[in-house]
């Protein structure tokens, strides 16, 4: 288990490291960012001085090293558009990404689980193959393209739930369906073809020849073992769940992190943008890396190789 | 996963089996395939007679509604948008676009990730290391969140996006290739062939390469639906292919605006990218069940 978390943790590291060098080297090497930040038509003196403001007349290396520097002892730099430190504006957006990220996670979980157990023990029927159609839907559905559509019909024509904001539980409930549309149709495919596989093994027979209840059978024996691909998907889907993030706070106008990326963006504040992208890799690395924890737990063999 | 191959009798024949195969053929998917991509090869044929051309901007017809609701016009079927230009048009237009993108961009990872694989697989030691960490590496981070960074610091190009996307999809390739090999080359004919002198390439290219390239378009197929999604989410970001060039993902942003008063100019490209994704993620499960080794009943 110690070697296991060792080496995890150096790959974790090594992760951040490569994320930091193409984060940074995409931001400097794509042109100066001193020309994308002052306004057009400005004087040479002028850029001259935002050049020394900011160490852009530095060599590269000096300025990534710095940059690194600062990033390892909490300082991750000043936005340009509202001159704050960057953690200040992240914070708060951040904190209302988790909210709704966690409120999604409970749709899919909620929606997926009972799905994919119905699927699995109905195998072939109508339920197998209207559970099989959702899922396959649910991963064909562009997420932005839904959003739409739902702030369209419940919203503005049947006037059921806010248009865009934050705020109150009815905020919720737009944004984190859609977000779970994806992770729910991509749990549920999962766990059906590993519970159709579990339930076919000989210690769920040698289970049911002893006698133990069908419903001990799902949940003990099948469920817990069925569960691990789940785990180790669920580490991939963290990536396609901040990248959906970003399309669907923007159309439903949700004050996350996703929101404040393409603000961002869009004003091309780097230093703001720099620190985005490593702080949700951070979490999606750490969270990586207790995933791969959590899978030693559940499985003794990956514990010893 | 091995739903349709264990329902095939042991003792089925050749034939047998391929007609079984060919019977749960997902016929609808194959279509909607094969229509979107010749509509896409005849895309500036059919939009430069048969229909409006999707430049062609025509502000008395703003927004006209699509057949046959009121107001609308034959030759505009699917309606247009605020400058009257044609939805139809633009959305057949934006399939050549974005089916390119989707193609060349899996093109190239998946040539990466199964060279990477290759190499990986066959030479093991410190390389394989090197490759398989880069390839957890690049799982473990939001790939997403930096291309859309890299499209915007860099510039929005047709190359770009499609090296970004690129970028985002080899690792998968890289690491299933690597476990394919690592089985393949254990067998009798790669050791053969060794002893008969073949060089490292022609033992990889010619005797490896064969045995697993059924994966590797199973995959590619599987993630052509992936790729038409990420796509069409960077253009609508506005991090895509830059208007006026039609994609479909910059066709929805337009249209997300005026949803309550022309709810055509965003709902049909979300269709037409729903239908197409769908049809791909199809066609791939029904390759996969076909062709992968694996599950073959031999």
């Amino acid at each position: 288990m110690t070697k296991l978390l060792i080496s995890r943790g150096f790959q974790a590291i090594f992760t951040l490291w490569l994320v930091s060098m193409v984060v940074f080297g995409s931001v400097h090497l794509s042109g100066d960012p001193a020309m994308a930040m002052t306004p057009q038509g400005a004087s040479a003196e002028d850029i001259a001085v935002m050049k020394k403001k900011w160490g852009l007349d530095q060599p590269l290396p000096v300025q990534y090293g710095r940059w690194l520097a600062g990033v390892l002892q909490g300082d991750l730099g000043t936005g340009i558009r509202h001159n704050l430190p960057v953690w200040e504006l992240i914070q708060p957006r951040l904190v209302n990404s988790i909210k709704l990220g966690a409120v999604s996670m409970l749709f899919a979980i909620a929606v997926a689980v009972p799905l994919a157990t119905v699927a699995a023990l109905n195998r072939g029927t109508i339920w197998d193959r209207s559970a099989m159609a959702f899922g396959l839907a649910g991963q064909a559905l562009p997420t932005f393209w839904v959003g739409l559509l739902l702030v369209m019909f419940i919203s503005v024509r049947l006037r059921l739930l806010p248009v865009a904001g934050s705020g109150t539980w009815q905020h919720y409930v737009l944004p984190a369906f859609t977000m779970s549309l994806y992770m729910s149709a991509g749990i549920m495919r999962l766990l059906r073809s590993a519970l159709l596989e579990v339930l076919d093994s000989e210690f769920v027979k040698l289970a049911r020849a002893k006698g133990v209840s069908e419903f001990w059978v799902i949940w003990k024996h099948a469920m817990r073992n069925a569960l691990i691909p789940v785990v180790t998907f669920s580490g991939f889907m963290l990536g396609t769940a901040i990248a959906s993030a970003i399309s669907i706070e923007t159309v439903f106008v949700y004050p996350g992190i996703g929101l404040l990326t393409f603000e961002a963006l869009h004003d091309r504040d780097f230093p703001l943008i720099q620190a985005i992208v490593m702080i949700s890799s951070s979490i999606m690395i750490l969270l990586n890396f207790l995933v791969d924890v959590a899978y030693g737990l559940l499985d003794p063999r990956i514990r010893n190789q | 996963m091995n739903d349709t191959s264990s329902n095939l009798a042991p003792a089925a024949t050749r034939a047998h089996r391929l007609r079984a195969r060919v019977k749960s053929m997902p016929v609808f998917a194959l279509l909607i395939v094969a229509v979107v991509v010749l509509i896409s090869i005849g895309a500036d044929l059919i939009t430069q007679t048969v229909i409006p051309k999707p430049e062609a901007i025509d502000l008395r017809f703003r927004y006209t509604p699509p057949w046959p609701m009121d107001g609308s016009s034959a030759t505009h079927l699917l309606g247009t948008d605020q400058l009257g230009r044609d939805l139809l048009s633009r959305m057949i237009k934006g399939a050549q676009t974005s089916l390119l993108v989707a193609l060349t961009c899996i093109f190239i990872a998946a040539s990466a990730g199964t060279l990477l694989g290759l190499i990986s697989g066959y030479w093991g030691g410190w390389v394989d290391t090197a490759i398989m960490r880069l390839v957890d590496a690049m799982l473990a981070f939001p790939a997403i969140l930096v291309a859309l960074v890299l499209v915007v610091t860099v510039g929005a190009s047709f190359g770009m996006i499609v090296f970004t996307i690129a970028f985002l999809m080899w690792a998968p390739f890289a690491r299933v290739v690597r476990g394919e090999v690592l089985s393949v080359k254990e067998r009798n004919f790669v050791a053969l062939s060794r002893i008969a002198g073949a060089s490292a390439p022609r033992v990889l290219f010619f005797e490896i390469l064969p045995n697993i390239i059924n994966t590797v378009v199973v995959m590619a197929t599987l993630q052509v639906g992936s790729a038409i999604v990420v796509e069409s989410s960077l253009s609508f970001l506005g991090a895509g292919i830059p208007p006026p060039e039609p994609t479909w993902g910059n066709l929805v942003a337009e249209g997300r605006n005026v949803m309550d008063s022309a709810w055509w100019v965003s709902t049909f490209p979300g269709i037409a990218i729903l239908l197409v994704v769908l049809s791909f993620n199809l066609l791939g499960d029904w390759l996969r069940d076909t062709l992968d080794p694996n599950l073959r009943t031999l």
